[in-house]
């Protein structure tokens, strides 16, 4: 199998934003890293998401909202194929990582999932020690550098290193939940992704664990390209740069909605749908 | 508005009715319980006024013999422990690779639910029917005769199913978070069943290995029907050796009309327990040094 570097710009995907969405005349500049092109997508027979084409931004916090059901977690899943794990699923159309279809079969999943690091709902620490958690990825990619160094500056990243730092190797699992979350992001940082995924990742979580999370992921963006499923309206609203709405339509599959800056989304969305579901009409 | 609550009339509680079954069904439970506890102290009781006195040095370094006195085990335990050791090394690699494919790679179809099927009734069969397997495969088609090699790979045949079966529930128990969050690191499917599923499995995977092993040890008809030997007078060397195991050792004492005989055969019972006591407190030791390790 080729393994392809996902450092390749192919200008088929730098597709220039619609600006009738948005005023902001930097829009064109935006270098895309994730899309996806009129992608459906099967559970055995169960259509899940019906003609998805949206695309994320570099360095920018992307929000995925919308009711319980709507595919929200399955679209995010499409970009590090984590849907392959599901069996007699099905996906069409183009799924893009740095114009490359992931998908393809040059493209190696375990190459992939390197460059694009996932974090789950329920935070799921590895039955390790929190040195062995954020040493994990870095070891089974083969890092070959110093790796305690990288072990402090993923944790530091995560700002988790403060709490952590008097013992490593305590058991990760020995941690609350919100610190157990802030491991997970840092030992998905460990890899040196592009992307966070991150699904949901404050579920399960109290408010104020919540509130260090979104701060990190605040100041993450400056350095990752961040895509958030999220339950959470107002965690959309605080934490994104634009916000995707999903809805589920009359066949039972997800689609969107729409796509814009957050700020138009909350304000002064284009769809009567997404107004209707912000201002808690329903969802 | 109109009252969805039911009338009081038509509620029975029968309070001291529920509670006087509730006593009824612990009594039964605790009956049961100790029924089970007594009859067990019963036979330690008689086997130990019975084999105590026997059990000294001597009898564990004795060869067998005609006359009581000068009888020991010592062929037969270094046999069990012989069988112990090479089923351990037989059986424990093939049912855990077993289980690791058939939980983890094989895709889902009909061929794979008809090979779980089987493997959960071969783990109902008579051990005499493996017996007869060994005999015929082991002994006389690959020529291995009756020996421990031969005694070693009935008896993992026999205990295999209970490892896989075993194994499988462990890996089953370790949650698909884990497996997901192995994956999106960038782990290949081997590094995650090695460094995260195998890990967290292992503890179980053990226990259920030690409690097959200890059945092993103590069954006795595959090892008659493949010919093990009951008159062992030298130590086995290595496995292509005869040998004679803990519990032919005994059913042979047993089966001999002297007193003394029978004395012996209480005290090799005693022998054959306590290397099944340390086997299992070899599978909590291992299951609590994992577990701690890991939590």
């Amino acid at each position: 199998m080729i393994n392809i570097k996902f450092d390749g710009r192919r200008d088929g995907a730098n597709v220039t934003h619609d600006a009738e969405t948005s005023g902001d005349e930097t829009q064109a500049d935006r270098e895309t890293i994730l899309s996806t092109t009129n992608v459906n997508f099967w559970y055995d027979r169960a259509k899940a998401l019906s003609d998805i084409s949206l695309e994320m931004y570099k360095n920018q916090v992307t929000a995925i909202i919308g009711p319980s059901g709507c595919g929200k977690s399955t679209y995010l899943r499409l970009f590090n194929r984590m849907n392959d794990l599901i069996r007699r699923s099905r996906v069409q159309g183009e799924v893009c990582f740095r114009g490359l279809d992931v998908n393809d079969r040059s493209i190696d999943a375990v190459e992939l999932r390197r460059r694009i690091g996932m974090v789950f709902q329920k935070p799921n620490p590895f039955p390790k020690s929190i040195y062995d958690n954020v040493a994990y990825g870095p070891t089974v990619n083969g890092y070959r550098g110093n790796m305690d160094e990288l072990v402090e500056s993923s944790l530091r990243r995560a700002a988790i290193w403060d709490e952590v730092k008097d013992d490593l190797s305590k058991s990760g699992l020995a941690l609350s939940g919100g610190q157990q979350q802030r491991l997970c992001i840092a030992r998905a940082l460990a890899v040196s992704p592009d992307v966070l995924l991150m699904d949901e990742p404050c579920s399960a979580l109290d408010p104020l664990a919540t509130t260090r999370i979104e701060d990190l992921i605040h100041e993450l963006s400056d350095e990752y390209t961040i895509v958030i499923v999220t339950h959470n309206m107002q965690q959309a609203a605080r934490v994104s740069d634009r916000t995707a709405f999903f809805m589920v339509l009359d066949d039972g599959s997800g689609s969107l909605i729409e796509c814009d800056d957050t700020q138009k989304i909350f304000t002064n969305p284009s769809d009567d749908r997404t107004e209707a579901y912000i201002t808690g009409r329903f969802g | 508005m109109i009252s969805l609550r039911p009338p009081e009339r038509q509620w029975n509680s029968k309070i001291s009715q529920r509670k006087r079954s509730g006593v009824v069904f612990l009594l039964g439970t605790a009956i049961s319980t100790s029924l089970g506890i007594i009859v067990l102290a019963f036979l330690l009781v008689d086997v130990l006024t019975d084999g105590l006195q026997e059990i000294d040095i001597e009898f564990l370094t004795s060869f067998p013999s005609r006359f009581p006195e000068n009888a020991g085990l010592r062929s037969a335990l270094l046999g069990s422990l012989w069988l112990l050791v090479m089923t351990a090394f037989i059986s424990f690699p093939l049912g855990v690779a077993s289980a690791i494919y058939l939980e983890e790679y094989a895709p889902e179809s009909k061929l794979k639910r008809f090979i779980q099927l089987n493997i959960a009734n071969l783990a109902g069969v008579p051990s005499v029917v493996y017996g007869l397997l060994g005999l015929g495969m082991f002994v006389r088609t690959f020529g291995l005769g009756r020996s421990i090699l031969a005694g070693s790979m009935t008896m993992s045949l026999l205990i295999l199913p209970i490892i896989i079966v075993a194994s499988r529930e462990a890996l089953r128990a370790v949650p698909d978070s884990l497996r997901e969050g192995a994956l999106a690191l960038g782990a290949s499917k081997w590094q995650m069943v090695r460094r995260t599923v195998l890990p967290a499995a292992i503890p179980g995977i053990l226990t259920g290995t030690i409690l097959a092993l200890a059945r092993a040890v103590g069954e006795t008809a595959p090892l008659i029907t493949i010919g093990a030997l009951t008159y062992i007078a030298f130590d086995p060397s290595g496995p292509m050796d005869l040998f004679t195991v803990l519990p032919i050792q005994i059913f042979n004492w047993v089966s001999l009309p002297q007193k003394g005989f029978h004395s012996l055969a209480a005290g090799g019972i005693i022998v054959l327990l306590v290397v099944l006591f340390a086997a299992n407190l070899t599978a909590v030791v291992m299951r609590y040094r994992f577990e701690r390790k890991i939590d």
